[in-house]
């Protein structure tokens, strides 16, 4: 098992210079997300267009270690501008895609039967498929993804 | 700085062996009695830095767990046939190694237990549930292990207690001035941690145990991190409670001690119900087995007992004045080494001669410098170490931590001082 395999380029510059970064002192900690196990917490601000059904900025702040904060960071990328519900279900399949995947068997999701995930067609988040290797990160690396879900209306 | 000094002194003296040795027998035998630590990781060395965590256990307590369920497995204190007897023979010897052990009057002080975690749960919900009113204080530390505070928490939901806190000063240390000052009337029960598992400190619980004895209440200790490293005298301490784990003493997982005074065990009600600890049973109520009998319902954890006495002899083997020797040459060595590489800062001063090293390493979070130190082969912790409001006092999310064992050499303290510096240039 490869450092590299973890901690790819993307995720190493994703975590050095992380995007939509913000100090978001107005949310309160009892909302901030945990990673309980290793001290990752992240506080989220989602601001959605006039209708209420298009995400038109993501910020987080994330205090942790660099799979949480390359994940928050790459999350914040892929998920504004898209529509709450085309939101919703790509934070559940990268979630899924992860946690399906069988720890002993190299990396590969779980065969689904229903085609390729975003793990497969995106390449910031093919970048995660070291991260099944090492089941422990899985949580640091879903962390914002269960964090967006949980503020998504 | 004097006393910097003088340790720096005897880090120079042991770096300077020849062949490293404990007592009089050399490390690379005492290595070779460990199976596990010639694995390889990836395609480095195991250097296992998480003794803290559990310990690895020499082939002579992985046999005596074999061997007892080739030879001499039964269930114990009830059968009339051969293997019965020499099965509850193992098993009651076992508990009277732990007496000698930690120096308790009676074996019957002994009460065998899952772990220092049950051993406390035990404590908490017996001693606890039956003593313990609606305003009466239970006086903890900053610095404890969860397994040393939540139960007592549950036991404040129940019974009305409060709990409150002394405080850790900077250097890791308990502030011990408070102690007067914060004391009432209705401190019942003082609960610490004999040797911190984040700090490495060592409490001074003789002391504490005088104050609290000369105020009428009673002193339970977590020794967790204690028995392996330092001599323990419960007698001496004046610990009226004493709690340890098998694993974390290069014996098997699953098993471990409360220590109690018998007039305690002899008051405390029972703690889970069932075969094995009672006298005579009816439809409606039963009596009571005498302790320790009293606190250990069902069957026995037996093979844990026995490796658990494989280990004891292990160690007697050794010298505990040898392990102890060797273990400090090597922390302190650890320390100076540690403070030299760039962006560390070791948490903790005031026990510089503990194998319990806690760290962190500056733009790097201590997830990553673990993950890191892995890929090299070096298997240490980071985290909050279960002790969170620590972690607070600290100001810091979480550690690296790592920590010694007799079988760790200075070749694995050097690999984890390079395995920092690669750290902090890979995440820069």
């Amino acid at each position: 098992m490869a450092l590299e395999d973890l901690y790819r380029e993307i995720i190493l510059d994703h975590a050095k210079n992380p995007r939509n970064s913000a100090v978001l002192d107005h949310i309160p900690d009892t909302l901030a997300h945990e990673n309980p196990s290793c001290g990752d917490t992240l506080k989220l601000e989602v601001t959605l267009d006039e209708a209420g059904t298009t995400i038109r900025r993501i910020r987080v702040q994330c205090r942790g270690c660099s799979i949480s904060t390359a994940s928050a960071s790459i999350m914040s990328e892929l998920e504004t501008g898209r529509s709450v519900a085309e939101a919703r279900q790509l934070a559940r399949d990268f979630i899924s895609g992860l946690r399906g995947g069988d720890p002993a068997g190299g990396g590969q999701p779980a065969a689904s039967g229903e085609g390729a995930g975003p793990l497969d067609t995106i390449d910031e988040l093919a970048a995660f498929k070291g991260v099944m290797r090492f089941p422990v990160r899985v949580k640091c690396a879903t962390l914002a993804w269960h964090a967006l879900l949980s503020t998504l209306p | 700085m004097e006393s910097m000094n003088r340790a720096a002194g005897t880090a120079a003296a042991w770096k300077g062996l020849e062949a490293a040795r404990v007592g009089r027998r050399l490390l690379e035998d005492i290595r070779a009695d460990f199976p596990i630590l010639g694995r390889m990781i990836g395609d480095r060395p195991l250097a296992y830095l998480d003794n803290a965590a559990t310990t690895q256990k020499p082939r002579a307590v992985i046999d005596a767990l074999a061997l007892y369920y080739e030879r001499t497995n039964a269930n114990v204190h009830r059968s009339l046939h051969t293997l019965g007897e020499e099965a509850t023979a193992a098993y009651e010897d076992a508990r009277r190694a732990v007496q000698r052990f930690i120096g308790a009057g009676d074996a019957g002080e002994i009460v065998f237990t899952r772990g220092t975690t049950e051993s406390i749960n035990l404590a908490a919900s017996s001693w606890g549930a039956a003593n313990l009113t609606k305003g009466d204080v239970v006086l903890l530390t900053e610095m404890e292990h969860h397994s040393n505070l939540v139960p007592w928490q549950l036991c404040a939901q129940r019974t009305g207690c409060t709990l409150r806190f002394i405080p850790v000063l900077a250097d890791g240390s308990l502030d011990m001035s408070i102690l007067e000052e914060s004391w009432t009337d209705r401190v019942r029960l003082v609960c610490v941690t004999h040797v911190s598992n984040v700090l490495g400190t060592e409490n001074d619980v003789r002391r504490l145990s005088r104050f609290a004895h000369e105020r009428g209440a009673l002193i339970l200790v977590d020794g967790a991190q204690a028995v392996p490293h330092i001599p323990v005298d419960v007698r001496a301490l004046g610990a009226d409670f004493y709690a340890f784990s098998a694993h974390k003493l290069y014996g098997p997982m699953g098993i471990g001690v409360l220590y109690a005074r018998a007039p305690l065990l002899e008051e405390m009600p029972p703690y889970m119900g069932g075969g094995e600890m009672i006298r005579a049973v009816g439809l409606e109520s039963s009596t009571w087995n005498d302790p320790p009998y009293k606190f250990e319902a069902g069957t026995p954890n037996v093979e844990g007992a026995v490796g658990l006495r494989a280990a004891l002899s292990y160690l007697e083997g050794l010298g505990a004045a040898e392990i102890r020797d060797c273990e400090r040459g090597l922390s302190l060595l650890a320390r100076r080494t540690l403070a030299e590489v760039p962006g560390v800062r070791l948490h903790g001063t005031a026990a510089p001669e503990s194998t319990v090293i806690s760290l962190s390493l500056e733009g790097v979070h201590p997830h990553d410098a673990a993950q890191y130190l892995d890929s090299e082969g070096i298997a240490v912790r980071a985290g909050h170490h279960c002790a969170q409001p620590l972690m607070k006092r600290l100001g810091v999310q979480a550690t690296v931590r790592a920590s010694l064992s007799f079988y760790n050499t200075e070749d694995e303290v050097m690999r984890l001082a390079a395995g920092l510096r690669g750290a902090g240039r890979y995440f820069s």
